[in-house]
């Protein structure tokens, strides 16, 4: 899976912790790095053949990068790809989220186990 | 549950075991003139000040800004009304990235986590109307620090405010964006250079101004224990003054404008003998590693903020209590200026009833509690003193562990602090998932269905408002005059002037933030970490 960190912010504790857990739960990560765009952050996931994005918003840039990043991957046929975000995201916009695609939204304090469960459940076997 | 068993380990959130009790025996090492002394003494442990908060309470500065400077300068006509008594400027991430709201890598970001401030003219709308002779702000801005000082300056200069009475810090602190919150532009050698020329402009120009506040908050903030908090936030300061040593100034002619920054964690007696050991640190440090003479070098004086990272979006109001007890620490610790957050800011920004919320928490410590009328109420208790000595002591084993990997410019290149912090933050939310450490609301005493609380939200406008009158401004300025203007500052970069003038004559002509950090990207190129998990 492909860990991203997208937009101006440099708060990378939580990526970088979750991106941890999930190598220690037995996952294949990858971490992008700060300040990706949707672009880069779609071309590393097609690159790693990944089955699962997570994104680590926490500026409020959320509805303008994931709407951007679900074309990108529909464009290239990567709808199959789970696509998560976790970080600060305010309750109304989760719907929103949800429907252009994005199937789970993780909130301060969610423990690593809930995802890594929740990754197990939907994420396509490859 | 834990029980006192004797086969239990208890330590503190940072993961220092400690005794169930100590006594004169853990302090008998301890000389009170020589390693603690009076408050107002060396090396300062007890305070800098003898009288403690008699004399003067610490300065309430809530960090506040979001959205347009219009909606920002709102905000601080709200807070300086309900008492506060200083302003901290919070800025969105285009501008302290360097950018213009109308940069690409801006989309959905103009207004979010702060304030955008393009040019002088958002500068001049954010103080509107608040003399800034006769206010101190605090300005949280470190890569384009620089630019947004001479924003500020060339504010006061219409309010016909002398510069000499100007009053305020700049965070102006690079070393510890490359460490943990990353907000960096440049590679670190020019970056320092920024940092030692507004040493310099500030020695001669505003010597009531704090030229950098040398900042642990966002080291904790990323994972940190109170001891790596310490030790790289000090080793920082060294690196500083060292820096300006090396740009041919003299220390006691730049060293007391220098501020702090800490975090006010939730581990109370750990918090209270961080700030103790930091003041002796810094104290010693400077007599003795730097020969600094005046007195105004040795002593440290900082500003404490509650933890951001320790507040839940699980049964916010919760967060008033955690908020209020690392604010009475950091108040014991002898804060000289501190801001408390506010119950929401584990979902938004806050609201302006819990920004309220949040400095009437400070009001009332300073005025009912009676805590402010004792200096240093805790020195000679035998756990606090020990605790403070023993993080003296690992923090200077930091230093010299730094300094023999050529000092901290050197060790982040190497990504040491990066990957201490990175290992702490892991092992710290281990801990938490085993249910080690309890969370309140989190891992312990969970609660269903919460009712929801009111948050601010900032919707597009502000981005929307910023491009209208950046489109305008780029219009209606003499374009030929920025254009010379930049011309300069790239040439001045490419030399050995002092920045800090070509860069007032640029934004005097109303250049954008954008466009002097270009012009400074153009000579010095742009920094890009390897990450380190």
């Amino acid at each position: 899976m492909v860990i991203a960190k997208p937009g101006l912010d440099g708060h990378d504790r939580g990526a970088k912790v979750i991106a941890r857990a999930l190598r220690d739960a037995g996952m294949e990560v990858i971490y992008t790095g700060l300040r990706q765009t949707p672009e880069q952050i779609a071309a590393a996931a097609l690159q790693e053949d990944a089955d699962v994005i997570g994104l680590s918003i926490l500026s409020g840039a959320h509805n303008h990068i994931a709407p951007r990043l679900m074309a990108l991957l529909k464009e290239r046929g990567m709808d199959d790809v789970l696509v998560l975000i976790g970080g600060i995201i305010p309750d109304v916009d989760v719907p929103g989220l949800k429907q252009m695609g994005v199937k789970g939204v993780f909130l301060p304090g969610t423990p690593m186990q809930e995802i890594i469960d929740f990754i197990h459940a939907h994420a396509r076997q490859s | 549950m834990k029980t006192v068993a004797e086969n239990q380990r208890f330590t503190t959130i940072s993961g220092r075991p400690v005794d169930p009790l100590y006594t004169r025996d853990d302090i008998a090492g301890i000389d009170y003139a020589r390693d603690i002394g009076d408050p107002g003494a060396f090396p300062y442990t007890r305070g800098i000040h003898s009288t403690g908060y008699r004399g003067k309470l610490w300065t309430m500065r809530q960090f506040a800004g979001f959205g347009t400077p219009e909606d920002t300068n709102r905000r601080y006509k709200a807070l300086l009304a309900a008492g506060g008594t200083g302003l901290s400027v919070a800025f969105d991430l285009p501008t302290l990235m360097g950018r213009d709201p109308d940069h690409p890598l801006s989309l959905g970001e103009v207004g979010k986590c702060g304030v955008s401030v393009a040019s002088l003219a958002d500068m001049e709308t954010l103080f509107d109307g608040i003399p800034l002779s006769q206010i101190t702000t605090s300005m949280t801005i470190n890569s384009p620090a620089a630019m947004i000082f001479a924003m500020y300056l060339a504010v006061a200069e219409r309010q016909g405010a002398d510069w000499r009475s100007l009053s305020g810090t700049i965070q102006n602190d690079i070393l510890k964006e490359f460490i943990a919150q990353k907000e960096y532009i440049y590679p670190p050698r020019p970056s320092m250079r920024l940092i030692t020329d507004v040493f310099a402009f500030c020695a001669r120009e505003t010597p009531s101004w704090n030229t950098i506040s040398v900042s642990g908050y966002h080291i904790r903030e990323a994972g940190a224990t109170a001891a790596q908090e310490l030790a790289f936030t000090l080793r920082d300061g060294i690196e500083y003054v060292q820096a300006g040593i090396e740009a041919g100034l003299e220390v006691d002619e730049f060293v007391p404008r220098m501020s702090f920054f800490f975090n006010a964690h939730s581990d109370f007696f750990e918090e209270i003998a961080k700030y103790r050991a930091a003041r002796a640190l810094w104290a010693r440090t400077m007599r003795g590693r730097f020969g600094a003479k005046s007195e105004r070098s040795w002593k440290m004086r900082f500003h404490a903020q509650t933890a951001g990272v320790s507040l839940t979006s699980q049964q916010p109001y919760n967060n008033v209590v955690r908020t209020a007890l690392q604010a009475l620490a950091a108040v014991l610790g002898g804060a000289n200026s501190l801001h408390t957050n506010s119950l929401d800011e584990a979902l938004a920004l806050p609201t302006e009833a819990a920004a309220t919320l949040a400095l009437r928490t400070q009001q009332i410590i300073a005025h009912e509690t009676g805590v402010a009328d004792w200096v240093d109420p805790l020195g000679g208790a035998y756990f606090v003193e020990k605790l403070t000595r023993d993080l003296e002591d690992e923090a200077q084993a930091s230093f010299d562990a730094i300094d023999r990997m050529g000092g901290m410019v050197e060790a982040i290149e190497i990504g040491f602090p990066q990957k201490e912090i990175a290992e702490s933050a892991y092992r710290f939310q281990q801990a938490v998932e085993r249910r080690e450490r309890t969370i309140v609301g989190v891992n312990e005493f969970v609660q269903q269905d919460e009712p929801p609380v009111e948050t601010l939200y900032i919707d597009e406008r502000a981005g929307e408002s910023q491009l209208v009158k950046l489109a305008k401004l780029r219009r209606e300025r003499d374009g030929e005059r920025v254009r010379r203007a930049l011309d300069r500052l790239r040439a001045a970069a490419a030399g050995k002037e002092n920045l800090m003038l070509p860069i007032l004559e640029a934004v005097r002509g109303y250049a954008t933030i954008g466009e002097m950090c270009d012009a400074l990207r153009d000579v010095w190129g742009e920094y890009e970490e390897t990450p380190v998990i």
